[in-house]
């Protein structure tokens, strides 16, 4: 494989093939070809089934188009998503129930508090974990075995005791998203703040540092990058919590409740633009953590490798 | 003997000492004291002896560990029997409470001294934890009864126990239209096609080049929200389950497979090739071995996505069968022991999956620096 990146100046093809570009851009429009193709293929035999009832004669050109501009297809065209979410994106105020943004917020919004409920807890847990034995052998396993249990099957249950301490609303569904963010982060972070290693703690040692003096100059700066790595792993978790969240709370805002509705009516279209809006979502979640996370690693003198 | 400065187990004693002094229980409209029954103030003495013991004992080893362990085991029993004979009514059983914290500081001690020998016994090792499994349960079992939180709200363990033990025949139909229609089905499908479509992928660079970036992209799309999409397609049964299982494990077991196969490093490349191995004999005796450590890790996160998976697309519409489904259903009619049991259920296939999963690793990798370290 080297042979190929090495070439360099070579014919088209091969400075085509090193541009980083290229090579996704090719992918997502074959992607798209396909996506065509399978809204043909899946919703042409309805559209022949109607043809045939109202016994219209049909060419295969007719039945390409119609296929792509179904109001209820099987699979919608690309270009009706993207119709719907310029219609329920920008043509809606955003305080109304019908704009995709009011819902992406109210999604957004129980994500971040879940992620920031999830880091405290996260964070908390690994200190106490590589500092305590006896909380890293009997906490630890149990930590792991928290993350097998399907989250969902405890949402509804976490919403009614919730419920009847008085926390409805955004709250319940925070918990949710952090149950699930909090792992990621508590492992990274107990593996950020044991990676010091001998010589370095050694140091330490006869500088005659306290332990906190090591855990705040020492373990706490060498976690930094471990923290991050783990911070975009559990913002896109804390989406997918929140989401989830949505739909045995039998929301009526939110991306999971469009998701719901849509599942409802058969408007697939409704569907699909909830789902596009929702990875948008977690794609702009996890780029501003990498964001953030190349300043303050910058800031902190680690050299980019 | 010499006494020791436990502050732990000194605060254990003192706390025992004072819950006597207060009222445990209400049996009619009169306070009872630990000594109402004969029974669990026996077995109050008795761990509160070995705790005392404990402190003029400076041994460290397995036994002195052990034997606070069963002094825990044999103090947590006094209050479940007491709360039998008498009914505890909340905030006026402060002796029954301030017990209980004694009993948390002696089961701490216990989990330390047995962390200490933990390293060297395995068993041991298993030991720890489950002593702290099984003191959440106590103690979740001790406030729900001792409280009298109503069963609606949070049902205690062991009403969940009952209630597993009578539905079980439809807690087993629940598990096998769940687990073992969907779940398998749509784990196996799922992460082979990951799988192969890894290796078809490492055979043309080009792919790879233009996927490895999409599928960076993918890990932060919410693929769950596929589901009500799936269920349009493929019904109400099984069938769809799987295929939002599918999808879900397909990304995590492709991106882990590619990163797998670039593990393998120039030298045994080069020691292939003086071998004169071809393709194939280097993908299956170098390449796949080194990627064995991504593939696992690929299936223990997919394990927890199926489950997830099964659950979530039961919600948008299935047959009156599966977990999700009695979940979603029970909530609404308020049997919520019924809920508890099919939460238990399936924290324990979740668990079970994960383990196999996890030893299997350990059998398939041992030769990897992960484990050979940890010896």
């Amino acid at each position: 494989m080297t042979e190929t990146t090495v070439h360099i100046g070579g014919s088209l093809w091969h400075r085509l093939y090193n541009w980083k570009v290229f090579p996704v851009s090719v992918i997502v429009l074959a992607i798209i070809v396909i996506w065509y193709a399978g809204a043909v293929y899946m919703n042409s035999s309805r559209l022949i089934d109607n043809y045939e009832r109202s016994k219209t004669d049909w060419t295969w050109e007719q039945l390409v188009e119609d296929s792509w501009s179904m109001e209820r297809p099987i699979l919608p065209a690309p270009d009706q998503i993207v119709v719907e979410l310029n219609k329920t994106v920008f043509q809606k105020k955003i305080t109304s129930k019908r704009s995709l943004v009011y819902h992406a917020w109210v999604t957004l919004s129980s994500t971040l508090l879940g992620f920031v409920f999830g880091t405290v807890l996260g964070v908390v847990l690994a200190v106490g974990i590589v500092h305590v034995q006896t909380l890293d052998r009997s906490l630890m396993p149990w930590i792991i075995a928290s993350q097998t249990i399907p989250i969902l099957a405890i949402a509804p249950m976490i919403i009614v005791v919730l419920g009847h301490l008085g926390l409805t609303g955004l709250v319940p569904k925070s918990i949710i998203s952090m149950y699930l963010c909090f792992f990621p982060i508590t492992i990274g972070m107990v593996k950020g703040l044991r990676s010091p290693g001998v010589l370095q703690l050694d140091l330490m040692k006869t500088y005659s540092a306290t332990a906190s003096e090591t855990f705040w100059k020492l373990r706490i700066p060498a976690s930094i990058p471990f923290l991050f790595a783990s911070l975009k792993v559990a913002i896109a978790i804390s989406l997918v919590g929140a989401i989830v969240a949505e739909l045995p709370t039998g929301a009526v805002q939110g991306l999971g409740a469009r998701l719901l509705a849509g599942s409802y009516y058969g408007q697939t279209i409704q569907i699909w633009s909830a789902l596009v809006v929702a990875s948008l979502l977690g794609m702009m979640l996890v780029w501003i953590v990498s964001l953030s996370e190349t300043v303050v690693l910058r800031k902190m003198g680690v050299q980019p490798s | 003997m010499k006494f020791e400065k436990d502050v732990i187990l000194i605060g254990f004693s003192l706390l025992v000492l004072i819950s006597l002094a207060f009222p445990v229980g209400i049996m009619g409209e009169q306070a009872v004291y630990w000594w109402a029954d004969g029974m669990s103030f026996v077995l109050l003495l008795l761990s509160l002896a070995i705790g005392i013991f404990k402190l003029f004992s400076p041994r460290q080893d397995l036994f002195t560990g052990l034997m606070v362990a069963i002094a825990v085991v044999i103090g947590a029993s006094a209050p479940i029997r007491l709360i039998e004979e008498a009914s505890t009514g909340g905030f006026s059983a402060i002796g029954l409470w301030i017990y209980v914290a004694a009993l948390a500081l002696l089961a701490w001690r216990a989990m330390a001294l047995l962390s200490l020998v933990a390293n060297k016994n395995q068993v041991i090792a298993l030991v720890v934890p489950a002593l702290f499994g099984i003191w959440l349960i106590y103690l979740w079992q001790v406030i729900t009864t001792g409280f009298a939180i109503p069963s609606v709200l949070l049902p205690s363990p062991s009403e969940i126990g009952t209630a597993i033990s009578i539905n079980a025949a439809t807690l087993y139909a629940d598990f096998y239209q769940t687990v073992i229609k969907s779940v398998f089905t749509g784990f196996l499908f799922g992460c082979g096609a990951g799988f192969l479509v890894a290796i078809l992928v490492d055979r043309v660079p080009f792919m790879q080049r233009g996927l490895l970036p999409l599928g960076s992209l993918v890990s932060a799309v919410p693929i769950v929200g596929i589901a009500p999409i799936m269920v349009m397609w493929f019904g109400f049964d099984w069938e769809s389950k799987a295929a939002v299982i599918v999808i879900m494990t397909f990304f995590p077991m492709l991106i882990n497979t590619l990163a797998g196969l670039e593990a393998t490093g120039k030298i045994e490349y080069d020691l292939m090739r003086s071998y004169a191995a071809g393709y194939w004999q280097t993908l299956f005796f170098v390449r796949l071995p080194n990627a064995l450590p991504f593939i696992f890790n690929a299936l223990k996160i997919n394990s927890t996505l199926a489950m997830i998976g099964a659950i979530v697309a039961e919600f948008f519409g299935t047959p009156i069968v599966g977990m999700g489904f009695r979940i979603s259903t029970e909530v609404g009619r308020m049997n919520v022991d019924i809920v508890w049991a099919t939460i238990a259920i399936a924290a324990l296939v979740g668990s079970t999956f994960y383990g196999v999963l996890a030893l299997l690793e350990r059998r398939l990798t041992f030769w990897h620096a992960s484990y050979r370290q940890a010896k």
